[in-house]
């Protein structure tokens, strides 16, 4: 039986767009913790963002049709809770599509360093939580344009 | 009693807890006073349905019996949940809600990170998960207190009416037994006795800052950790939570 090399399933992964902020990859998100054959299964691991992120049952959906897509025909998807997902995970790839695409990326410091619309950083928080739960929204000051921000945990 | 034993209704009682809150929270969905506000509830309700899942899973997985923990949250009845009775009680108004939210974010913001230590990677692993979230929650309640405590005399008015009305159901999260001593005995968790001091020395600070007073009578309902008697309302909730699997068995989505 054909045993896809790790390295290409990865780059398979890293073309699944994460299903709430598509212009991120699932790879870019860092919820996938590893890749790995099981004599001949192959075994992804996924971490939740949040644990009660709706997008979770959908992540795996997308995971497991893009991997049969490409031949894989025994797979086996692993929840994995430890260690708990950080934007820390975000590859630095990721957080510049997310910034070009409007969302600015998460800081350590716990706010957007500047707005992802003009660059100012005169900035204020309209809510802790957004449209997901891995946002929150802010607005410039300068440009008045209201904005997503990444939370950083 | 066997850990083994301790542990399932342990796990029982956190995924009761955030099962309960959740609901109650998500009741807010489409009514909250202002957009941001109805978001953020949802958003934490999400969260705690989500710690349900792990929590209940354990819970199930312990029991060893092929039950999931959908089963466990749809197919019980009011006896059988484990849940502070402090979090089925009804919302009322927006600051009861957060009143409530907050004197249970305080615990779990305390009590998380120390399950987090736990002897058990499974409890461990699902603490150390939910402790992110819930320093996020509690950020957020405690700002909402204490903005809406030293607001206006109508947004005071109300939270000291909800710190009055919730007051006696704070103290149950102390009312420990034999599970508490199984566990702690195990390193399993660690004991909330002994997190006591910690608990009411943050929430006092929060209050103090709210400008409320804390209630003096130190009554307090108990029965919901234990399953020994739950409020009226409980049943309520389960009606409208459980009505689809009770009508329709096993139906899926
Ligand atoms: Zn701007």
């Amino acid at each position: 039986m054909l045993k896809h090399a790790v390295s290409d399933v990865w780059q398979w992964l890293d073309a699944v767009p994460d299903p709430e902020i598509p212009v991120i990859s699932l790879v870019d998100l860092g919820i996938i913790r590893d890749v790995a054959w099981d004599e001949d299964v192959l075994v992804v691991k996924v971490t939740p963002t949040y644990s009660g992120c709706p997008a979770t049952t959908v992540i795996n959906l997308d995971i497991e049709n893009a991997l049969r897509e490409r031949g894989v025909k025994n797979l086996r998807l692993e929840r994995q809770l430890s260690p708990a997902w950080t934007t820390d995970w975000l590859t630095d790839n990721g957080r510049a599509k997310l910034e070009r695409y409007g969302i600015a990326p998460p800081q350590a410091a716990g706010g957007p360093e500047r707005c992802p619309h003009c660059g100012d950083t005169h900035l204020e928080r309209i809510s802790q939580f957004g449209s997901t739960p891995c946002k929150a929204q802010w607005r410039c000051k300068s440009c008045l344009e209201p904005f997503d921000y990444f939370k950083c945990i | 009693m066997e850990v083994t034993d301790a542990l399932q209704q342990f796990a029982t009682r956190m995924g009761d807890n955030t099962l309960i809150l959740g609901h109650r929270v998500s009741e807010w969905c489409g009514h909250a006073p202002v957009l941001e506000e109805d978001i953020a509830l949802a958003n934490t309700a999400l969260d705690l349905i989500g710690q349900t899942q792990f929590w209940l899973g354990l819970a199930a997985e312990i029991q060893d019996e092929g039950k999931s923990a959908d089963d466990i949250a749809f197919l019980r009845d009011v006896w059988d949940f484990r849940n502070l009775l402090l979090l089925e009680l009804p919302n009322d108004d927006f600051g009861r809600t957060l009143m409530r939210q907050f004197l249970f974010d305080a615990w779990q913001s305390i009590h998380l990170p120390r399950l987090a230590l736990s002897s058990d990677p499974r409890v461990a692993a699902i603490a150390e998960k939910a402790s992110k979230e819930v320093a996020y929650h509690v950020e957020r309640s405690a700002d909402t207190v204490v903005g809406l405590g030293d607001g206006s005399a109508e947004s005071h008015k109300r939270m000291q009416a909800a710190l009055d009305y919730l007051w006696p159901y704070v103290g149950e999260i102390f009312d420990t037994d034999e599970v508490d001593d199984v566990l702690s005995e195990a390193g399993i968790v660690t004991h909330p006795s002994s997190l006591k001091g910690e608990y009411y020395a943050l929430i006092e600070r929060v209050l103090t800052k709210a400008t409320l007073s804390i209630p003096e009578d130190p009554f307090a309902h108990k029965g919901g950790r234990s399953g020994f008697r739950h409020t009226e309302h409980l049943g309520h909730i389960l009606v409208e939570m459980q009505w689809l699997q009770r009508a329709y068995p096993g139906s899926k989505w």
